[in-house]
């Protein structure tokens, strides 16, 4: 993939309030890998969470609010335990996850979820689903 | 340390689809000389760690209940006030949010003038499974023992709460944990190691793309197998459900797939205590324990 970069592309404003959402500085990943090889998710994610970084680098922050990878991190936090580099990937993921929902609202099915489901599965799995996937 | 008191949150989970984990948390604990008092007053501690940085409002709820341990709770012993809970990701939040409260002076007095409080980061949390290893001890528990769960051959799956971050949760190595595994070695049965204890189960990820938690169950659970585990033992209430629930789904997707009962570590606790097990919620169980159960007892 052929991608053109300037000053001003790397530090536009989706890139900035990732960064200020996050907590997190981008530039400190070396793009090593440890997170995509350890993600238990990554097998059906659609851009591995190594790429997630790079790509935001980059300045393509538009890219990735499309992706399904931000919305199948779990924030096992594996990746940010074996970060040499101490970036924690799940804080930049629920950035990302944030900024889709700020504009575009909850991104969960509700009427996928029925009442037998409801009474059967632990409350913490809602209300943590809720507070990841709905604004 | 017989005696000991501590504050309890039994946190939503446990109050409701977990409560045959809680009723077998407190009965297992009373036996073993750790009294468990529970919050008077208590609230949602919200469920999942806030992760982007202007969170103040989702820290209230923890906090709050944080404040509740400080001013209600027993704190005797010399123990000061200690708050324990049985739900791994109650354990997360509450852990992480003392922390944040007591590094972060500023954002302190932002949630504190939210839940009208004085909170300051005080008040011990400490998993129910690091009081057990720790205060209680697995040698004096193996002591109460009368039915020792002998031959059972068991997979003590720890899940993501408990393990990390390390720096801030963890009370065991993340990478290699071993509590679950002497607890069960002290009841009498046999730890089988699996590569995969550490390794996430989904989560709630399953209330969006259950089909995704599905393979990672499958992942975690014939990895379990392969080492030869005949059930999986965990003290996480949402990777229970999680690795039953989606084993009786694979029976539907997996030819010949077999599943084995996912226990909460205080039933296997109850049982080789020789406690009433009646009311440990067997039946909430996809895969039936009570086959292996009556085995063992």
């Amino acid at each position: 993939m052929r991608v053109r970069i300037s000053a001003e592309s790397v530090h536009n404003e989706l890139v900035r309030r990732v960064e200020e959402y996050s907590g997190q500085d981008l530039m400190a990943c070396y793009q090593c890998g440890k997170c995509a090889a350890g993600c238990p998710v990554a097998f059906a994610m659609d851009m591995l969470p190594s790429q997630v970084i790079r790509f935001a680098q980059l300045g393509l922050v538009d890219r990735l609010l499309e992706s399904k990878t931000i919305w199948l991190c779990a924030a096992c936090q594996t990746c940010y335990t074996r970060c040499p580099k101490g970036v924690d990937l799940s804080r930049i993921m629920e950035a990302l996850r944030e900024i889709v929902m700020l504009e575009g609202g909850s991104h969960i099915n509700y009427d996928a979820i029925s009442p037998e489901d409801v009474a059967e599965w632990p409350q913490q799995a809602f209300i943590g689903g809720f507070r990841k996937y709905a604004i | 340390m017989p005696g000991m008191r501590v504050s309890y949150f039994p946190g939503c989970t446990l109050n409701t689809t977990g409560k045959g984990f809680d009723n077998a948390v407190r009965a297992s604990a009373a036996s073993v000389g750790l009294e468990l008092v529970e919050l008077p007053e208590w609230n949602c501690c919200g469920a999942t760690y806030p992760l982007i940085i202007d969170n103040m409002l989702e820290l209230a709820a923890p906090s709050h209940v944080l404040l509740a341990a400080r001013d209600q709770g027993p704190g005797s012993n010399g123990q000061g006030n200690v708050l324990t809970t049985a739900c791994t990701t109650c354990y997360n939040v509450l852990k992480r949010t003392k922390k944040f409260v007591r590094e972060q002076p500023d954002e302190r007095e932002r949630i504190n003038a939210f839940i009208e409080g004085d909170y300051a980061g005080e008040v011990e949390v400490k998993d129910i499974l690091h009081l057990l290893r720790d205060d209680v001890g697995f040698p004096a528990i193996a002591e109460k023992v009368r039915t020792p769960l002998s031959g059972l051959k068991v997979a003590a799956y720890y899940g993501c709460m408990v393990l990390r971050p390390p720096n801030e949760v963890a009370y065991d190595d993340p990478d290699h944990p071993t509590s679950l595994d002497d607890l069960m070695v002290a009841l009498g049965a046999t730890a089988v190691d699996f590569p995969h204890k550490n390794e996430c189960c989904g989560a709630y990820l399953a209330v969006k793309a259950p089909e995704v938690t599905r393979e990672m169950v499958y992942t975690i659970v014939k990895s379990a197998q392969a080492a030869g585990a005949e059930a999986v033992v965990t003290n996480c209430p949402l990777c229970q459900f999680n690795l039953d629930k989606q084993q009786a789904e694979m029976r539907k997707t997996y030819a010949g797939y077999r599943p084995v009962p996912v226990f909460y570590f205080s039933q296997l606790m109850g049982l080789a205590l020789g406690l009433d097990i009646q009311d440990y919620g067997w039946e909430r169980n996809y895969v039936d324990a009570r086959p292996l159960l009556a085995r063992l007892s």
